[in-house]
């Protein structure tokens, strides 16, 4: 016999979900606005032209919800009309995710050396320089990268920008 | 050298795809962005044209239209207001899936984000409440996307399609190509576009063995039937008609899918849900198996949802799947088209010589005979005051063997209509279920009545809400459309005022209609006839002369203005505790979470 569940008996997942579009305009406004209209979390969203020639873009989102409520994130994605493919890669399969990061430290002397060799250990690049200040650059989780910023915070940080999640399934097979 | 094809405006490509798409009625209202089409318009014969009086009344004229011949309705606005009124007939639309193509005039692509005059950012204010929406740059991409509009409103859930257009694409020449002469039935043939839209139709045959084993092994089964069944078309219908003779199990319908199986089949429960009842849901609370069939478990359907069918395994069937588990979790999905799956699961069950547990069923009817003798429609007629449930009862008995069509508005009038009327078929019933729109019915009725001419169309009405859209009997004028408003008058928004006395302690705020016109002179002064009913002895002859005038005819009946809607169930709270008639109230306080919701 099945119980009439509510969504609160339920526990909150985060799922990592990757998205083939019509690179048109104006689809990117449509799956935002799917989120908000509905009251979905976006966590994270990274969207580009990943196909000239099919004219496609992938658009890679974090959300959190319940497993009802992604679900329902997942057929209401499925129901836009240039929506091609949603694949929810937590669920679905392993899968490699990073983010890049672009951050600013601006300070002198023992910091400043300090910071190079935080940004070693961390396998950042040196992408710009002055007397002043080095912007790193930093891909990896966002568990790295947070720390990372976490680490700059008291070495000069005055200037992060992060792209957010991108993310593919491990193994052969397209999405 | 082959001869040079005369090339056409981007406006005589747009009515070329639209008779193409067998369109013969487009509901609108000039303006200066689309003065190319009205240029066009004039030029041909192919495409009537109705003008109404106001851009709202056009989507609701052709949501009626729609409805009542499950064809696309096709409405025609201009830039801006005309765009911005025609907003909520298009939410409408897409909370009850009714399919429309609305072309909105746009200002020329050079001025567009310029803040021009009558600019207004069509597509974004339209994305949220459309199935889809474009917006045509270039005329060249002009027709393909004409004919996306309408294979997208059609196919799987059908709901409604925005085409903004440019004036400067309306004017620009490019070369028309018919499409290619299909050889097949034109449904099941591969459109003529590039879309990857193709919503699924049959359902998973696993999943429906498993579904038809569920109904042949239950003991208390009860189908559960939306408005999906009437948009998948008559022969869904018929099915499941077939389906609930077959299993023998009882069938209740939401206000949308009213008409599918006849009202007065002795299997069918009545409407279910928050007005709906007291057999068809206490028939749900106590059942073991729901089928849900193009329904979507929707909050006037359910209830508390918590305790919502608590000892039943579901079944869910429709073609939308993001309406899987939406709202109640469900045990056996089957996505599909319903007359499609419908059709499926007879097969299957006659292929497994399933049979009716006979004695389960009897068990389970004796139970329901039970219920059903509470009548919990029942009302007291009085001799001096005109019940409103009195004045739906007889307009049924008096319309009874004609062809009608019967459209509302929204709130007590609509609640009663769907209590009293009766239907033995689909797309006769039109009404705005999901967004619950006020002023829907008048121009519903003129749309089905372009769509059906010699049928009896009748606008059950309020006083309230036939106000919202009052300026539509010029519509009605212009064009001869004998539709019937049959406004049960009770001097109250008669909903709200029922919400006021049961929730807010009787304090009436704003819900008193007060200086209302004089119903039968404004029917003379828009050109028709004016009727009026004080006394229930006057009933049976305002409705004859009614139905028997030409022309459009307003009648008012002045109806008991303390009458409340029963069954209730009060926001919030589950099945079996429903209200059945005034002496109910006082005993069931209704909770604090109940008051939040609407």
């Amino acid at each position: 016999m099945s119980a009439t569940k509510s969504l609160a008996d339920q526990g909150i997942e985060r799922h990592t979900i990757a998205v083939l579009v019509d690179n048109e305009s104006g689809v990117l406004a449509r799956v935002i606005g799917l989120f908000s209209g509905r009251g979905y979390n976006i966590e994270s969203l990274t969207v580009a032209e990943v196909d000239t020639e099919a004219m496609l873009s992938r658009i890679t989102v974090v959300t959190s919800g319940t497993p009802q409520v992604i679900e329902q994130i997942k057929a209401q994605l499925n129901r836009l009309v240039p929506v091609h493919k949603v694949s929810d890669l937590t669920q679905d399969s392993p899968h490699v995710a990073r983010e890049l990061a672009l951050i600013k430290v601006r300070g002198g002397g023992d910091k400043r050396v300090e910071s190079l060799r935080i940004a070693d250990v961390f396998r950042a690049g040196v992408v710009d320089s002055t007397a002043r200040s080095f912007v790193f650059e930093i891909t990896g989780s966002t568990e790295k990268i947070d720390a990372f910023i976490d680490l700059m915070e008291p070495l000069g940080l005055v200037d992060v920008s992060r792209t957010g999640i991108v993310a593919i399934a491990r193994g052969e097979k397209p999405i | 050298m082959a001869k040079a094809k005369k090339q056409l405006t981007g406006a005589e490509i747009l009515l070329k795809v639209l008779d193409e798409e067998k369109t013969n009625s487009v509901f609108g209202y000039p303006g200066g962005a689309v003065l190319p089409i009205y240029d066009a318009l004039f030029q041909q014969k192919a495409i009537r044209h109705i003008l109404v009086r106001q851009e709202g009344g056009a989507v609701h004229a052709a949501e009626g239209y729609a409805r009542s011949t499950g064809e696309v309705g096709v409405v025609l606005v201009t830039s801006g207001p005309g765009a911005t009124n025609a907003v909520t007939g298009l939410t409408d639309a897409l909370m009850d899936s009714i399919p429309l193509v609305c072309l909105c005039g746009q200002v020329p692509t050079h001025l567009i984000g310029n803040d021009a005059f009558q600019e207004a950012d069509t597509t974004g204010i339209t994305r949220p409440c459309t199935k889809h929406n474009y917006l045509v740059k270039d005329v060249k991409d002009l027709a393909r996307v004409v004919r996306e509009a309408f294979y997208i409103a059609r196919t799987g859930r059908p709901g409604p399609v925005v085409i903004d257009l440019p004036k400067d694409v309306l004017q620009m020449r490019t070369d028309y190509t018919a499409p290619k002469k299909q050889t097949s039935k034109a449904k099941s043939a591969k459109p003529d576009h590039q879309l990857r839209y193709r919503p699924k139709m049959r359902g998973d045959q696993d999943a429906i063995d498993r579904a038809v084993e569920l109904l042949a092994k239950a003991k208390r089964p009860i189908f559960y039937s939306g408005g999906g069944v009437i948009n998948s078309g008559p022969r869904a219908s018929k099915l499941l008609r077939e389906l609930v003779r077959k299993t023998g199990g009882p069938i209740t319908s939401t206000l949308m899918g009213l008409g599918a199986v006849p009202s007065d089949h002795k299997q069918f429960l009545g409407m279910l849900g928050m007005h709906g009842t007291y057999e068809a849901n206490l028939a749900m609370y106590n059942s073991d198996l729901v089928v849900a069939v193009g329904a979507r478990f929707d909050d006037r359907v359910t209830g508390k949802i918590d305790e919502f069918c608590p000892d039943a395994k579901k079944i869910h069937i429709d073609i939308d799947p993001s309406s899987i588990n939406k709202n109640v979790l469900v045990d056996e999905p089957v996505v599909g088209d319903c007359a499609t799956v419908l059709g499926q699961m007879l097969k299957c069950w006659t292929a497994k010589k399933y049979r009716i547990d006979k004695k389960a069923s009897d068990k389970w009817w004796r139970q329901i005979a039970k219920w059903r003798s509470r009548d919990c429609l029942a009302y007291d007629q009085t001799k001096d005051i005109i019940k409103p449930q009195y004045a739906l009862e007889r307009l049924q008995a008096l319309t009874k063997n004609k062809d009608t069509y019967f459209s509302t508005e929204v709130g007590q009038h609509q609640m009663w209509a769907a209590q009293f009327l009766k239907f033995d078929q689909p797309n006769h019933w039109l009404t705005s279920g999901g967004l619950g729109t006020m002023g829907y019915g008048l121009p519903a009725a003129i749309g089905a009545q372009v769509a059906h001419p010699d049928a009896l169309v009748i606008d059950v009405a309020g006083e309230a809400s036939i106000l919202m859209n009052i300026q539509e009997l010029s519509t009605a004028a212009q064009y001869r459309l004998p539709v019937k408003i049959f406004i049960l008058n009770n001097q109250y928004m008669g909903m709200v005022r029922q919400w006021q006395e049961l929730l807010h302690g009787g304090r009436y705020s704003e819900s008193y209609m007060s200086s209302l016109p004089d119903f039968v002179k404004m029917a003379e002064a828009f050109g028709g006839t004016g009727l009026i009913a004080n006394k229930p002895s006057e009933v049976d002859g305002v409705i004859k002369e009614m139905i028997n005038t030409d022309g459009f005819v307003i009648a008012d009946i002045r109806v008991d203005q303390t009458e409340n809607c029963f069954p209730m169930i009060p926001s919030g709270a589950p099945h079996y505790e429903m209200l059945l008639g005034p002496k109910d109230k006082a005993e069931k306080p209704i909770s604090e979470e109940g008051m939040v919701l609407v």
